[in-house]
């Protein structure tokens, strides 16, 4: 059992930075909804926000990392000319090229709004910190920053596995 | 036992101004826009899908996000400078924002952009 060089970046590409933005995600989400001042004290929201900046920031991070890796590592391996690669082994049947014509062209394009999304909403985090407490409608305005930043990673990571299911960077 | 404050009652930073908030939300709305640009208009000429072939073995897609993503920072960078003490009305900000969001998402959707081919 082991893992070529392509193998093992795909899967810190796609497995594991993508888990820990998910996981990023997550806990921000939360943080986020019940930064409420009905369900927080005035201990609770010092503590709270500190989590929620580290864990917007790493998010950001990550979205980053996350879209790097892809582009620059393992992005040439699928396109490249040869007829083994994945571009090619998909272009070369009717009924998996849409996976490319569609899948990939749009995967590869969306992605790179996600870490920007992420950004802005990590750096309106740290820039207001305790008003989003009391001020529901800069709240709001995180949270839906922050799902549009998930929603452009998920359509990228879900056409990513599934092309990776039809025809895997070797 | 001692009662704690209810955290609304915290002092908080609401008062400052939104200008940093619009600088922020406007670069990532013309990072989006212009990644959608640039991603729409190789579609329609290769003159400038060969331009933004920055590094041969990432094509085209190389010089698409490094140019969106200096116009996100560098938008940023100058807007922050120009807005930091200033209070643009959130309602105007959100629609721009969002519209500039709207027209990156299209431009980057392939049946649109293949459209152009």
């Amino acid at each position: 059992m082991s893992l070529t060089n392509r193998e093992t970046w795909t899967l810190i590409h796609g497995m594991i930075i993508g888990s820990l933005f998910l996981l990023a995600f997550a806990g921000g989400l939360a943080g986020l909804y019940s930064l409420r001042p009905e369900y927080v004290t005035s201990a609770g929201i010092k503590e709270r926000l500190f989590r929620l900046k580290v864990g917007t920031t790493a998010m950001a991070g990550l979205a980053w990392l996350t879209v790097i890796t892809g582009t620059w590592i393992v992005y040439p391996w699928y396109r490249e000319t040869a007829p083994t690669s994945a571009k090619s082994i998909l272009l070369s049947n009717p009924d998996t090229k849409d996976w490319h014509e569609f899948g990939m062209e749009w995967k590869e394009h969306i992605a790179w709004i996600s870490p920007m999304l992420a950004t802005v909403a990590a750096f309106l985090v740290v820039l207001y910190g305790p008003a989003l407490v009391r001020n529901k409608t800069l709240r709001t305005l995180v949270i839906v920053i922050f799902a549009g930043a998930f929603a452009t990673a998920a359509i990228a990571g879900v056409f990513g596995a599934l092309i990776t299911k039809a025809a895997p960077v070797k | 036992m001692a009662v704690e404050t209810p955290a609304a009652s915290a002092p908080t930073a609401e008062d400052r101004p939104t200008g940093l908030m619009a600088a922020s939300l406007f670069a990532a709305g013309l990072g989006a826009f212009v990644l959608g640009l640039l991603t729409t208009l190789a579609e329609a000429s290769t003159g400038i899908k060969d331009g933004l072939q920055f590094n041969d073995r990432v094509g085209p897609l190389s010089g698409k996000t490094i140019i969106a993503a200096a116009v996100f920072f560098g938008s940023w960078g100058v807007l922050s400078a120009l807005l930091q003490r200033k209070n643009p009305p959130l309602k105007a900000v959100l629609v721009v924002t969002g519209a500039l969001l709207a027209l990156g998402f299209l431009m980057t959707f392939p049946t649109f952009f293949q459209a152009f081919a």
